[in-house]
């Protein structure tokens, strides 16, 4: 096959063509993958919400509201019911302090406040120092405990929480994402 | 040259890795275990066999002076396919290699094979050698990132056999650094014999 030649016209003319064909493939696996891409989202936060708190029949996803967390932002709150009656809340929290920035959990709380389970949703911490919050290891200490005794802070700022090794600031974000999701959910009044 | 030598030539003689050495980022950042290294080279073989196809076929079409922009405008389509597809199919492993499977489109091995082979031979024979650079890319990361596991968190295939930490900078960058030179060496030493 001759080479096309590099006048003005087969220069633009080419690379239009190309652009085109490029930007209907791309634009028709959008539309393929566009489902499959919202159904696992979904599914994951659905998944995250059924660890973190106890059996619910009702869809926490649709009556999902957001309450103000005070520092100019808001975090979606998934109550959890059986029968019409609030068993628990699924808190959407995060965090901007991890060793990598932004560390997103879901926590869940009974109507009492205290924490039922914990997940870790995303975080782009160290591997194998860091992302050991996400083991039960870490994570599972929190169970059952209740933040207005139980101080979110390490051991090695007084506080009772076991730190991951070598993995302090780490395990300090973890506690700030929880602390900021108690705080919000007292503050909206769910008691 | 006959297509299997084509074919070979990516594992062994010509490895991209740890002979051609071309793609080092994602190959220094994604191998932290055997499964990631597996996923981000199966990754870049696709948009590899992808855009060595489309760009030995449209070689002829393609004027001279803007060849660069065809071919990544080629490989970017390609690489933004794979985006889609792993977000939608694979969330887990995309959320693990984020940012590295659009860079696929700045990979040095892409580019290189476009310009290097597939603008001057045929469709067949890019194919071919497209097939052998990806997989000897995956070989590489693979190798790369079980290494890394087994010694550093003491698992292989998130199969934990070593109770324990594992000695952690295998984990972190300058295991990477360390492993891989030693891997070159190693295909060095057996090259020269």
């Amino acid at each position: 096959m001759a080479k096309t030649e590099s006048t003005l016209k087969n220069m633009v003319l080419s690379l239009t063509l190309i652009a085109l064909g490029a930007s209907a493939c791309l634009g028709f696996v959008y539309e393929l993958t566009k489902g499959p891409i919202e159904l696992s989202i979904l599914n994951k936060k659905l998944e995250a919400i059924k660890q973190v708190v106890p059996e619910f029949n009702n869809n926490p996803d649709e009556e999902m509201f957001r309450l103000a967390t005070g520092e100019g932002d808001s975090l979606d709150i998934y109550p959890a019911k059986t029968d019409g009656v609030i068993t628990g809340y699924a808190v959407n929290t995060y965090t901007n302090s991890g060793f990598s920035g932004y560390i997103g959990l879901m926590a869940g709380f009974k109507p009492d406040g205290s924490i039922i389970n914990i997940t870790v949703l995303s975080q782009k911490e160290t591997p194998g120092l860091g992302t050991k919050m996400a083991d039960a290891e870490f994570k599972d200490q929190f169970n059952g405990k209740n933040p207005s005794d139980f101080q979110l802070k390490v051991k090695k700022d007084g506080g009772p929480v076991d730190a991951i090794t070598a993995a302090t600031i780490s395990s300090r974000a973890f506690c700030d994402a929880v602390q900021r999701a108690y705080n919000t959910l007292q503050k909206g009044g769910s008691k | 040259m006959n297509q299997m030598q084509n074919f070979t030539k990516g594992f062994f003689k010509e490895n991209p890795i740890l002979v051609l050495v071309l793609g080092c980022c994602p190959t220094l950042a994604t191998t932290s275990s055997c499964l990631n290294g597996l996923g981000m080279g199966i990754a870049t073989t696709f948009v590899l066999l992808g855009s060595n196809v489309v760009i030995s076929l449209l070689s002829g079409v393609i004027p001279d002076k803007v060849r660069i922009p065809s071919f990544i405008v080629v490989i970017a389509s390609f690489v933004t396919i794979v985006d889609l597809v792993m977000q939608a199919y694979v969330p887990d492993l995309y959320e693990t290699l984020g940012i590295f499977i659009p860079l696929i489109v700045v990979n040095c091995i892409v580019l290189g094979r476009a310009e290097a082979f597939a603008s001057k031979n045929s469709v067949w024979s890019s194919f071919v050698d497209g097939a052998g650079m990806g997989l000897g890319f995956t070989m590489a990361l693979g190798i790369l990132g079980a290494v890394r596991e087994i010694i550093g968190s003491g698992s292989i295939f998130g199969y934990k056999f070593i109770q324990g930490d594992g000695v952690l900078v295998f984990i972190l960058a300058p295991g990477a650094f360390i492993v891989l030179g030693y891997m070159i060496a190693l295909i060095n030493r057996i090259r020269r014999t």
